[in-house]
């Protein structure tokens, strides 16, 4: 179904509201992987608010879409997601990364409600996210698994294990997602460790591959409507052409800010960049939606 | 236990202990439509082929990609299934080692690893078929549970008590047949509780998998010849080791000697010595095993022979411990 304005206008307004928390969460922290964060809040937006199947009041019900973040640093985004939801207290946020809370970097699928896979180790997620759509096969279940790699986990050889797998067992009911910011803590991806033509590997492995702008909610929207219409017997990887940062001015598309810590003065200087971002997206929305 | 036998015990001296286990996995199959087999390419060496045949819909052979079998494995457990995952111990171990401990242990999912071709029972394929470090590294993982069983039958025991027991297990069992220590499968093996497989109170032998055979042997033997009573036991659990069995072995006999087809320093020595020295019992102790060499090429029983873990070895190794000496001291108190 197309997304309507006031879809998309809500959508913008979520992911606007979800930077703003993940940027408290990581002041709280006093550091954190925001660079990442920011790029992914996109997709895991329009996931959590639009596509996913769950309930937050029985967070275990089987029959529930999954989200696995194969990108496992990026919990400093993702809490966010899951305590603006109810899955837990937002006020956990406060204790993100300090000692004793049950919050620390990568989010433990025992202690954080929500949370599909236990993830930070780079080049699981795929694999779980395999594991969970065969079992709705064998177990006869509707539900869809997304998953969301990093680009620069994609360096890992067992992402492409997964991938060989995903599509000789035909998971169509799994649609994967790498957040192609281009960045990783040494450098631009393309520095450190060649990726490009990075699509053409998707496909070469077996995927229909789709590539679009990442931080474009419209566009996410529309390749997922296409992946859950898909009819061919190829699971879909849709990957998020997107900016690290996205929305901090002075992080985006800087790799420098792969993981970092923010004084009054940057903290402030970023929530008027994206408070600018929000206004810059609903004028597009404003312009482009039908 | 689930299902029961479809087969008896005379029938565990004409079948492989991986076949024993094939067999235990199909009976679990029949009686549990969420339990699902994994392999990576190693259907026909871990003699699961019969699951396959039987539920091909619920078998899984992921290629020759341990590090993706294990994370499926961790995914289907998430979502309800109980995965069987059948490769060799090495690869079981070593190759998917992070994905062992994070998606399955630290996530503490409902799935069974069975690692075959253990120890150095696949022996002429070298040390990049042997596991010979593989309990050093699978006993330091929490949540996880590691068993050694003994024979075919006890294999059949351990499968079995894996199934009922929620959580990650490591299952280590040899390639090829294993010599016959029970003769019925109602000896009472319970996860985490050695098995007295011989009475003795001169010295007490622990060993675990192949070489419980070998211990019993030895027992017998120096019974015969050198009239001393030896008690072994079957260690088959590593992990919860039976801390118990071990202090009243030190208390009764004051002399241990530890057999495995391991490296000594990580396994079940190791684990028996922390035990010990934990408990401030000091007794005469000697750790037999692979002595931090990489072991030679041959056929296992050679192997177990070169290395003195087969009865020649633990015999051997006896009559040197009992010229050690130790503290006659009946007093244990002041020791504690």
């Amino acid at each position: 179904m197309p997304l309507s304005k006031q879809e998309w206008l809500a959508l913008e307004k979520k992911a606007y509201e979800l930077r703003l928390l993940t940027l408290d969460t990581t002041k709280w922290a006093g550091s954190a992987h925001i660079g990442g964060g920011m790029s992914a809040l996109d997709v895991m937006t329009v996931l959590y608010h639009k596509y996913m199947n769950i309930d937050v009041k029985n967070p275990q019900w089987e029959d529930r879409d999954r989200f696995i973040l194969s990108k496992g640093h990026v919990g400093v985004a993702y809490a966010p997601v899951l305590c603006d939801l109810g899955f837990n207290d937002k006020e956990l946020l406060k204790t993100f990364n300090l000692s004793n809370s049950t919050m620390g970097i990568h989010l433990d699928s025992n202690k954080v409600v929500g949370v599909d896979a236990s993830t930070g180790s780079l080049g699981h997620g795929m694999s779980i996210a395999v594991g969970t759509a065969l079992a709705a096969k064998v177990r006869g279940k509707d539900y869809k698994t997304y998953v969301l790699l990093g680009d620069g986990e994609c360096d890992e050889g067992s992402n492409w294990e997964a991938a060989m797998s995903a599509a000789h067992y035909k998971t169509t009911n799994m649609i994967s997602f790498v957040d192609r910011n281009k960045c990783m803590i040494d450098g631009r991806t393309e520095d450190v460790m060649r990726l490009e033509p990075f699509a053409d590997k998707w496909t070469a492995f077996g995927f229909v591959t789709k590539v679009i702008d990442g931080n474009n909610i419209k566009e996410i929207c529309d390749a997922i409507d296409e992946a859950l219409a898909n009819e061919t017997d190829s699971p879909y990887m849709i990957v998020l052409d997107t900016k690290k940062g996205e929305g901090i001015d002075y992080m985006e598309d800087n790799y420098v800010w792969h993981y970092g810590a923010l004084d009054d003065t940057k903290y402030q200087q970023a929530k008027e960049s994206l408070e600018r971002h929000y206004q810059k997206r609903i004028a597009r929305v404003e312009k482009e939606a039908e | 236990m689930a299902g029961g036998l479809t087969y008896t015990a005379l029938d565990s001296t004409s079948l492989s202990t991986a076949e024993i286990y094939g067999q235990a996995l199909v009976e679990l199959g029949e009686a549990h439509p969420e339990v699902v087999a994994l392999t990576a390419d190693l259907a026909k060496s871990t003699k699961i082929g019969e699951f396959q045949k039987k539920f091909p819909d619920r078998f899984f052979n992921v290629g020759i990609a341990e590090q993706n079998m294990f994370g499926v494995a961790a995914g289907m457990a998430r979502a309800g299934l109980v995965p069987f995952l059948s490769t060799f111990s090495q690869f079981a171990s070593f190759r998917s080692a992070d994905q062992l401990h994070t998606d399955l242990c630290y996530q503490n999912v409902n799935a069974k690893v069975i690692a075959t071709h253990s120890g150095t029972s696949f022996g002429q394929a070298g040390s990049t078929h042997h596991a010979i470090c593989d309990f050093a590294l699978v006993r330091s993982i929490p949540n996880l549970t590691v068993i050694c069983p003994a024979d075919g039958l006890e294999t059949y025991n351990a499968v079995m008590a894996a199934y009922e027991t929620p959580g990650p297990f490591y299952i280590r069992i040899n390639r090829g047949f294993d010599r016959v220590l029970y003769k019925t499968p109602d000896y009472g093996f319970q996860i985490g509780k050695a098995v007295t497989v011989h009475e003795g109170t001169d010295i007490t032998i622990i060993a675990t998998g192949s070489c419980v055979f070998q211990a019993w042997e030895a027992a017998e033997f120096l019974d015969k010849n050198d009239g001393l009573k030896v008690r072994v036991l079957d260690m088959h659990t590593i992990k919860p080791i039976d801390k118990e069995a071990i202090i009243k072995a030190v208390m009764d006999t004051r002399r241990i000697i530890t057999v495995e087809d391991h490296n000594v320093i990580g396994g079940l020595g190791s684990a028996v010595a922390e035990v010990m020295a934990e408990a401030g019992k000091g007794c005469a102790f000697k750790k037999l095993g692979h002595q931090d060499k990489f072991a030679p090429i041959g056929l296992h029983e050679d192997i177990m022979n070169a290395v003195g873990i087969d009865s020649n070895g633990i015999i051997n190794a006896v009559r040197e411990t009992m010229k050690m000496d130790f503290e006659e001291d009946d007093n244990w108190d002041d020791e504690v």
